[in-house]
């Protein structure tokens, strides 16, 4: 076991994945002298070569493009989009031509590509690099949407998203870039796509969540044990597709759900949790995202944006009352 | 490296006959269209067939293509079988795609047809980044990707074009210039010098030719192709063309001054490639022949297509996607 960042281990990942597959290889900006915004890919231009890890011009359109004809081309393309609010420039190569290729081509095509586009609010970069658009992608048929969470998941579930044969929407979440955890170096297997996680194990309310606010929900769970409150908190990791079997299996159990997340409640995919457990179980169901407003830039401004562990308790203890 | 087709009157003929296939299907395609067999959109090519035979008769098989919404034309000198196309048009069982892409959606991966596109100029990206792939796998495929002179005015457009002269990749751009984007004269849309000058912009080598000159196609590409295979980088090719018809079939291209198609007759390539095949040792008899024979097997593939099997609807649910699936449960993968 060693101890690393959620962006080290996301390096780690990448370069065992590389060595093990010469088709892997990563194209986007600044990956090589800069090694990535967070250092994700420091390092790995001199191992493998300004071929394999590809500087590119700021053509978002093209980095996205460019990957699903690689990926049609026989290689495994990873697409650095630097912010997920940036890939907006490429939804249209990613919706309507990795995502379909294989369906409107009658399964002639597979687009195994990884498009990485980091999440989340890191502090004061407001309204147009903070944004957590995870539900736009659950909504496109032919796409697996990914949520790492932790330095370990943050390696092995890239690893597995590099290996999958579907384009894949990888979404970090840059407030985790600094986050420390064991990752145990030997174990080279992937994590499999479409299993969550049991973070805690509870009785009386289930509260899903994914990303970085796993961590705020473990908070509040954490402060209402103390209060005799049992929560079990569940870590999707992968939203699309979710793994509903636990999902369904926790809620059978404690009779209650909440769904909690950083993104904009609105249309979030807390919705589509909630409405299935409720059309399936028939249990009290509520969610927690943020308001429907641009990310602020001030801190008390961001900070009312933010869903905190006194609110997730507050709501718990209401849905227990 | 240019080739002299003058001494080369039997592979004038074989590229006369792709040409008329390729006229034939898209004759059908729009009696078709009208008589309600077949449904949505139908970009017909005719007029411009040399262009897709003269530059594809100089790809390799496993060259890769990359075409646009009016795509038939590409498919057809590629390689890709008019049978399989005319049974994807009716959305029928044996369609290319099975019934589940249409005429926008026709790809054929088996001869390096990576898809036709309903999206303008979104098959520049995918070309370039076919072409890493070529170049990563130390492979010496060719790139071709097929624009119209409306995609030119895209950002992918010209990112793709900066793209492909930044790592110096195997590409060749064909503009089809047939000077209208769907009712919109280009040029009265489009600032600067024209298609030719935006690739110079970015140091691609850029030719200007009659895309309806057989002759002028084929030698253009057999010199430029193989340029490209031998590490120039990229290049593009602007043909200037005709589209004798409409955007799509049901456009009866009303935007059009009187008489500008029918005068556009005297320049349209298969006439044009008739009249020196008829200078040049075949009689009208055996080309009145061949013309029949192209349509007679076209005239097949269409009552094929009626007769074929819909497919069944749980077909609708599979091939979206491995992780995940079944999309509904039961369907098969």
């Amino acid at each position: 076991m060693s101890e690393m960042t959620y962006a080290q281990a996301a390096r780690l990942g990448l370069q065992e994945e590389m060595r093990r597959d010469p088709t892997v290889w990563a194209l986007g900006e600044d990956l090589g002298y800069e090694g990535g915004m967070a250092g994700q890919y420091s390092d790995l231009q001199a191992e493998f070569g300004d071929d394999r890890i590809v500087d590119t011009p700021i053509s978002e359109s093209t980095i996205m493009g460019a990957a699903v004809g690689a990926a049609m081309g026989g290689t495994r393309p990873i697409a650095e989009l630097r912010f997920s609010d940036f890939a907006m420039c490429a939804v249209d190569e990613l919706v309507n031509q990795a995502a379909k290729a294989r369906y409107m081509f009658g399964g002639q095509a597979r687009v195994p590509m990884v498009a990485r586009m980091p999440i989340g609010i890191r502090g004061g970069v407001a309204a147009q690099h903070s944004q957590s658009p995870e539900a736009w992608y659950t909504h496109v048929p032919g796409l697996v949407v990914v949520t790492p969470g932790t330095p370990a998941e943050n390696r092995g579930l890239l690893k597995s998203s590099i290996r999958c044969d579907d384009p894949v929407v990888y979404m970090e979440h840059k407030g985790l870039w600094g986050m420390t955890g064991q990752v145990d170096e030997s174990d080279q297997s992937a994590i499999p796509l479409g299993v969550a996680r049991t973070v805690r194990d509870g009785r009386d309310i289930t509260i899903v969540s994914w990303s970085a606010q796993v961590g705020v929900v473990s908070e509040a769970a954490a402060a209402l044990s103390g209060e005799g409150i049992s929560v079990e908190v569940i870590d999707l990791r992968t939203l699309w597709p979710w793994d509903r079997e636990a999902v369904m299996a926790s809620v059978s159990k404690t009779g209650k759900l909440l769904v909690v997340h950083e993104a904009v409640r609105v249309g979030g995919f807390g919705g589509e949790i909630a409405a299935e457990v409720a059309e399936e179980l028939g249990v009290p169901v509520a969610r927690l995202g943020g308001e429907r407003i641009p990310i602020p830039f001030s801190i008390p401004l961001e900070e009312a944006y933010k869903i905190k562990s006194d609110r997730i308790a507050a709501r718990v203890r209401e849905m227990l009352a | 490296m240019a080739r002299n087709l003058a001494n080369e009157p039997a592979r004038v003929a074989v590229m006369f006959r792709k040409m008329l296939v390729i006229r034939a299907f898209e004759e059908a395609a729009g009696e078709n269209f009208f008589a309600g067999h077949i449904r949505g959109s139908v970009h017909q090519y005719i007029g411009e067939e040399s262009i897709a035979v003269g530059i594809c008769e100089n790809l390799r098989d496993d060259d890769y293509l990359t075409s646009n919404h009016r795509g038939h034309g590409h498919s057809i000198a590629k390689g890709a079988d008019p049978r399989a196309m005319m049974l994807e048009l009716f959305g029928k069982v044996g369609g290319t795609s099975n019934g589940k892409g249409g005429s926008m959606h026709i790809a054929d991966f088996s001869v390096g047809m990576l898809g036709a596109n309903g999206v303008i100029a979104d098959g520049c990206t995918i070309s370039v980044g076919a072409a890493q792939a070529v170049k990563l796998l130390g492979q010496d495929r060719i790139v071709v990707n097929f624009i119209g002179d409306g995609g030119i005015n895209r950002g992918p457009f010209m990112e793709a074009l900066n793209w492909a002269k930044v790592y110096e990749l195997p590409v060749l751009f064909v503009c089809e210039n047939n000077q209208i984007a769907a009712s919109t004269t280009t040029r009265l849309v489009t600032a600067g010098g024209g298609i030719a000058k935006r690739a110079e912009s970015f140091d691609v080598p850029a030719i200007t030719i009659d895309g309806n000159d057989l002759f002028a196609v084929d030698s253009t590409a057999g010199r430029v192709v193989s340029e490209i295979r031998n590490g120039s980088g990229p290049q593009l090719i602007q043909a200037m063309t005709y589209r004798l018809r409409g955007h799509f079939a049901h456009d009866d291209a009303g935007y059009r001054d009187a008489g500008e198609a029918e005068a556009a007759l005297e320049h349209e390539p298969i006439r044009r490639t008739e009249s020196w095949l008829l200078e040049n040792g075949l009689s009208q008899d055996e080309i009145d022949g061949m013309r029949d024979e192209v349509k007679a097997e076209i005239t097949g593939f269409v009552e094929d297509a009626e007769q074929a099997d819909w497919p069944d609807p749980s077909l609708a649910f599979t091939d979206v996607q491995d992780v995940g699936a079944p999309i509904v449960p039961g369907a098969e993968q």
